[in-house]
C-alpha cells in the first residue's frame, strides 16, 4: 500500500519539479508563453525544453541504476559510479575534446559510449566468477585508471583553453544542451532502464544470499549481464550528454527505502522518480542562485550529497554501537 | 520419488572435495548426512540442489538429471535452506517467505495459489504472529523458523536443509528437527546436513555418513551410528546403548586415546 501509495506521490511530484524546470531560470518563463513567437518562446524551446527533458531522463537513470546496484551488491553505499562506468565514459568524452573529435557530429557521445562499453567489458572479464566482490574490485580499479588517464590528457592539454573545456565538460551541467543531445542520449537510456525494470524479482532472491537466490532458480549470470549492460548504456549515455554528475544513485534509494520499505524490488521504481525529482530540483535551484554565470549540477550534488554520506555513516556507526 | 546419485564426484580445482558417492534417498524418509568438517557434506547438498555441477557421475530426482533440468522447475521441486541464515535488508516475515514463491511466479503481483501458500508454511511454522515485523528484529530461533517457511512456502517435494540448527539454542533446535520431521512423515523428501550426533540418533530414519569426500557407512541409524565408526570418522570414544523403551542413547565420552 505504502510503496503504492509513494508511487503515486512521487508521479505528482516529478510532474511539479519537471515544470518548476521549464519555468525557473534567471527568467521565468510561465505556461501561457511556451509558444509564443517570441524570446521567451525560443527560450523555452531551445534551451529549457531540452534542457528538463534531460534532467528528467538523468535523474531516472542514476536513481534506478543506486536501486538496482546496491540490491545486486547488497551494499547500501553502491552507485553507479562504483562501477568505474561513470569514471570511463568520462575518459572517452574527455579524449574526444581532447584530439577535437567533439567537432564532428556524434563525436563526443560516440567516444563516451564506446569509453562505458569498454569498462563494460573489461568488468565482464575481470569479475566473471567473481560474484559482486569481483565485480566491486572490478569497478574500483577500472574508476581508478580512468580517473587517471583523464586526469593525465588534462595535464597535456595543448593549451589552458583545451584544459578548461575539458574541465569544464567534466564537471556535470545541463546548461544549453541542445534537442538533439536528448534525442541521441534517450534510445541508450530508454534501454539500458528496461533492462533494469526487469531485474527486480532476482534482486529480491538476492535478500537470501547467493545459493538461496541459486536454489530459488534465478540465474545470476543473466542478472549480472542484465546489470551490467543497463547500467553500462544508461549511465554512460547521461555521462556522454551531461559529464558527471554523483550523487544521486546514492542518495535516492535511500531515501525511498525508508518510505517504501527495503525489498529491492519495491524501490526501483520509486527511485527512479526520485532520482529525476532531485535532479531536476537541483538543477531549477542551481540556475536561481544569483550572480553571474551558474553553479555547476555536478558540484551542487556533491556539495548537497557529501553531507547526506557523512550522515549515513554517522546513523550506521550509532547502529553498530 | 527417490533421489538418486550415483558415483558422483566433485573437484574444486585440483583439490578433489567428493568421489565415487553412490546412495539414494527415499521420499518420506527424514535423511541426516553426517561427517566431520571438510567432509564434503555441503558440497553433496550443494550437487543434489544442483546448485553445483559434478564433475563426474550423476545426481538425479526420479530419472531426470538434476542438474540438467531447467533452473526454474529445479527450484519448484527441490527446495534448500542454505547454511548461515543468511538475509540482507529490513523484509518484513511475510515478504521474506514470499520469496519462497519466486519459482511459481508468472506476471506481477501474489496469485490466489501464492497467498494460501505462504500463509499455509507460515501456520506451519507458528511464524504468523510475526508475519509484519522485520527480520532484522527477530530472535534466532524466530528467524530460523521464518527461513524455514520461505522454504516451505515453495511446496518443494524435497527439503535440503544446511546446518539449519546453527546458533540456536536446544529448544530451538528440536523445533526445527521437529518441522522438518513432520514434512517427511507427511510425504515430502527431507535431507539435513548436521553436527550433533544426538539429533541424529533422535530423528534420522536414513543416515549417509561421510569421511574425507567418500561415504563411509550409510543406512539406518543403528548400522550406521555405531561406536567403531564414531572412533574411525570422528576419533571420539562413543557408548550406545537401548533405553527402556527401545530407544537408542549415545554418549560421547571423549576424544579416542591413541
Amino acid at each position: 500500500m505504502t510503496s503504492r501509495f509513494m508511487t503515486g506521490l512521487l508521479l505528482w511530484l516529478t510532474l511539479a519539479a519537471f515544470l518548476l524546470s521549464l519555468m525557473a531560470g534567471k527568467v521565468w518563463i510561465w505556461p501561457m508563453s511556451w509558444a509564443a513567437d517570441n524570446a521567451d518562446g525560443w527560450i523555452f524551446l531551445e534551451l529549457r525544453l531540452p534542457r528538463a527533458l534531460l534532467g528528467l531522463c538523468i535523474g531516472a537513470v542514476l536513481g534506478l541504476s543506486g536501486a538496482v546496484l546496491q540490491g545486486y551488491l547488497r551494499n547500501p553505499l553502491a552507485d553507479p559510479t562504483v562501477l568505474g562506468v561513470s569514471a570511463s565514459a568520462a575518459l572517452g568524452g574527455v579524449l574526444a575534446i581532447f584530439l577535437g573529435i567533439n567537432l564532428v557530429p556524434f563525436g563526443l557521445f560516440g567516444c563516451a559510449m564506446i569509453g562505458a562499453c569498454a569498462s563494460i567489458l573489461l568488468l565482464l572479464a575481470i569479475g566473471r566468477g567473481g560474484g559482486p566482490i569481483g565485480f566491486i574490485l572490478g569497478g574500483m580499479v577500472l574508476s581508478t585508471l580512468a580517473g587517471a588517464l583523464t586526469a593525465f590528457v588534462i595535464s597535456i592539454a595543448p593549451n589552458p583553453f583545451a584544459a578548461s573545456e575539458i574541465i569544464n565538460w567534466l564537471m556535470g551541467a545541463l546548461t544549453d544542451r541542445l534537442m538533439e543531445d536528448v534525442l541521441t542520449a534517450l534510445p541508450c537510456m530508454a534501454i539500458g532502464v528496461l533492462l533494469l525494470l526487469t531485474t527486480g524479482r532476482a534482486l529480491d532472491a538476492l535478500t537470501l544470499g547467493e545459493n538461496g537466490a541459486k536454489s530459488l532458480g534465478v540465474d545470476l549470470f543473466r542478472l549480472q549481464w542484465l546489470i551490467v549492460l543497463g547500467v553500462g548504456l544508461s549511465v554512460g549515455a547521461s555521462v556522454a550528454v551531461s559529464g558527471v554528475v554523483g550523487f544521486v544513485g546514492l542518495i535516492v534509494p535511500h531515501l525511498i527505502r525508508s518510505f517504501c520499505g527495503e525489498q529491492p524490488s519495491r524501490i526501483l521504481v520509486p527511485s527512479a522518480l526520485g532520482g529525476a525529482v532531485l535532479t531536476l530540483t537541483a538543477d531549477s535551484l542551481v540556475r536561481l542562485i544569483p550572480g553571474p554565470g551558474e553553479m555547476r549540477l555536478g558540484i551542487a550534488m556533491a556539495v548537497l550529497g557529501a553531507p547526506f554520506f557523512l550522515l549515513l555513516l554517522l546513523r550506521y556507526r550509532k547502529g553498530a554501537a | 520419488m527417490n533421489l538418486n546419485v550415483q558415483n558422483l564426484g566433485f573437484a574444486h580445482g585440483s583439490t578433489t572435495t567428493l568421489q565415487g558417492i553412490h546412495a539414494s534417498f527415499e521420499a518420506g524418509r527424514f535423511s541426516v548426512i553426517l561427517g566431520p568438517n571438510g567432509a564434503g557434506k555441503s558440497t553433496l547438498l550443494a550437487c543434489l540442489a544442483g546448485l553445483r555441477k559434478p564433475n563426474s557421475g550423476t545426481a538425479k530426482l526420479g530419472d531426470e538429471d538434476i542438474t540438467a533440468m531447467p533452473a526454474p522447475t529445479r527450484a519448484k521441486r527441490i527446495g534448500l535452506l542454505p547454511q548461515g541464515a543468511e538475509t540482507h535488508w529490513a523484509i518484513t516475515s511475510e515478504a521474506l517467505v514470499a520469496l519462497g514463491r519466486i519459482p511459481h511466479a508468472r506476471g506481477a503481483g501474489a496469485s490466489a495459489d501464492d497467498r494460501r501458500a505462504i500463509a499455509a508454511a507460515m501456520h506451519a511454522t507458528a511464524t504468523d504472529g510475526f508475519a509484519q515485523r522485520p527480520i532484522t528484529e527477530l530472535s534466532g530461533g524466530e528467524r530460523a523458523r521464518v527461513l524455514l517457511a520461505r522454504v516451505l512456502a515453495g511446496e518443494p517435494e524435497w527439503i535440503l536443509a544446511d546446518e539449519p540448527l546453527a546458533n540456536l539454542d536446544p529448544g530451538y533446535q528440536l523445533d526445527i528437527l521437529d518441522l522438518l520431521r513432520q514434512q517427511a512423515r507427511s510425504g515430502k523428501g527431507v535431507i539435513a546436513v548436521l553436527h550433533d550426533l544426538h539429533h541424529a540418533v533422535r530423528f534420522a530414519d536414513h543416515v549417509v555418513l561421510l569421511h574425507q569426500g567418500s561415504i563411509f557407512a550409510q543406512g539406518a541409524v543403528d548400522d550406521v551410528i555405531t561406536a567403531q565408526n564414531l572412533a574411525t570418522v570422528y576419533g571420539i570414544d562413543a557408548l550406545l546403548s537401548k533405553d527402556e523403551e527401545g530407544a537408542t542413547q549415545l554418549l560421547i565420552k571423549g576424544k579416542m586415546r591413541s
